[in-house]
């Protein structure tokens, strides 16, 4: 089967003060469709770049990026990203955050409720970010990132400036949410047991130059049990990976 | 009531002020300058002849025109300038060229150039509150955070909707600032440029005053009004800030 997004050979440096930095060396992936893929690795290592060039928000040096099948250089409607910092606009309501990406949709007003109701947040619809908690931010992100349908979700550490409350229950959301659409997930995040939280796949990468290091499935059914014996096995292999000892104290 | 309390301690220090100055000229047994009850006096008197009024609206009506023209030109330029890396490139150093060069200095080439009447003054508002409402737009458009520009990008909307919904509501609140500063100068230039040659405005009746039998309690009447009107008119300026597009800005 065809796979969704091909990352074939792909490399990427910038030019710093130093000289050329090469950050992504030859790195070849694919992600099936409707597939939850997480990637981690040490802080630094061009997880970031690299979900930029497969969003097609930076192009790559050498190799393609295929979606569908077909060559893929720039961000568009099929694949939505969401950051670390958030880009909800500050200055427009909930609602009108939330059709922003519906160009004038005939229904967009009715689609923007109806996702604000999924991701809980009825009675925000004319709220201004600024008189929103962090975690109903994201919730807002979120739905603007769904209400277009896209196929992907490209997570920059979505979670990571949330309290680690906050950051399950928005794990949670986004499962039940997914159960409900289908929509394929490529999740950039430092969080090893967010990764095996969320998950189909797991790649590690190494670091920089970056390539991939290792690849984990993880096969265990929802609502998954992060205390179980499989998982902190999983979490250990990962962790080894990324060459912390899982006894370690840091 | 709150905001009583907390107005008491700058109303004290007016009210010393206000003492010192008292206190001094009557220790000095000072002849020309006046106490603080001859200036209000001499208020009143231009308050009944109505001369009061008619100085404060031709101040006004220069500053208006000028500034609004200023207005006019310096926001669609300094957008332009801000996204256009060309023609920031092109018109930036001009600008800081002719930004640092004080108003009163253009009241020889403004007089030369359009005589004495109202278009001097006007062109002088024009030229000093012109260049930081360019700066200010076109800092706002390159300070504009990229993770907006990238959403924008990223959900495919049309240039016209990136500049009405996004680059223009990011950079209103800048604009704004540009604005009040712009203002700012017009009102201190009026009075300058009022000084010279003219007939009308409150730089005007400030010089009359003087020149005409040494009326210090006008002259100083006349200050305090271009106090108070500076100060109405940068709080008109605020209350843009409360504007739904701008007021983002401000939040907590």
């Amino acid at each position: 089967m065809r796979p969704k997004i091909e990352v074939r050979e792909v490399g990427k440096g910038f030019v710093s003060d130093r000289g050329r930095l090469e950050v992504i060396r030859n790195v070849s992936l694919s992600v099936r469709d409707g597939e939850f893929v997480a990637i981690v690795g040490p802080s630094g290592c061009g997880k970031t770049t690299l979900l930029n060039l497969i969003a097609g928000f930076i192009a790559p040096d050498t190799g393609t990026i295929f979606i569908d099948g077909a060559p893929h250089s720039k961000p568009s409607l099929r694949g939505i990203l969401i950051s670390q910092q958030g880009s909800v606009f500050p200055w427009l309501t909930v609602r009108e955050n939330l059709m922003f990406g519906l160009n004038g949709h005939a229904a967009g007003s009715t689609l923007a409720d109806r996702y604000a109701e999924i991701v809980g947040l009825t009675g925000f619809e004319d709220s201004y970010p600024h008189e929103l908690s962090g975690g109903m931010l994201k919730r807002a992100e979120l739905a603007r990132a769904l209400v277009v349908k896209p196929e992907i979700l490209y997570m920059d550490e979505p979670f990571s400036a949330l309290d680690a409350l906050m950051s399950l229950r928005m794990r949670n959301e986004l499962l039940r949410i997914l159960a409900k659409e289908r929509h394929t997930v490529m999740l950039v995040t430092h969080d090893v047991e967010e990764a095996i939280h969320l998950a189909d796949r797991i790649l590690v990468l190494s670091s920089r130059p970056t390539r991939i290091q290792a690849a984990f499935d993880v096969r265990f059914a929802h609502p998954r049990r992060l205390s179980s014996a499989a998982a902190q096995d999983l979490r250990v292999a990962i962790l080894r990976e990324l060459g912390v000892d899982h006894d370690d104290p840091a | 009531m709150h905001r009583l309390k907390e107005s008491v301690p700058a109303l004290a220090v007016i009210a010393a002020v206000i003492a010192l100055w008292w206190g001094t000229v009557l220790a000095t047994h000072s002849l020309i300058f006046p106490t603080p009850w001859a200036v209000v006096t001499g208020t009143w008197e231009l308050i009944e002849n109505g001369t009061l009024w008619q100085h404060i609206s031709a101040s006004l009506m220069r500053v208006g025109v000028g500034f609004g023209l200023a207005v006019c030109v310096a926001i669609p330029l300094g957008l332009w300038m801000g996204w256009m890396h060309g023609a920031y490139r092109t018109l930036n150093p001009l600008f800081q060229i002719l930004r640092p060069i004080s108003p009163i200095a253009w009241i020889p080439i403004a007089i030369l150039w359009f005589g004495v009447g109202d278009a001097s003054p006007i062109y002088l508002i024009f030229i000093s509150s012109v260049f930081p409402m360019i700066v200010q737009t076109t800092v706002g458009v390159h300070t504009i955070e990229k993770r907006y520009l990238r959403a924008a990008e990223n959900f495919g909307v049309s240039r016209r909707t990136l500049f009405s919904r996004v680059v223009i509501p990011a950079v209103l609140p800048q604009v704004v600032v540009g604005m009040r500063i712009g203002l700012g100068v017009a009102w201190l230039v009026v009075v300058a440029a009022e000084m010279i040659a003219l007939h009308s405005g409150l730089g005007y009746m400030i010089m009359d005053s003087r020149n005409a039998g040494n009326r210090y309690d006008l002259v100083i009447a006349g200050m305090i009004i271009i106090g108070l009107i500076g100060l109405s008119l940068d709080g008109v300026m605020r209350l843009l800030e409360r504007m739904r597009w701008v007021r983002w800005r401000y939040a907590p």
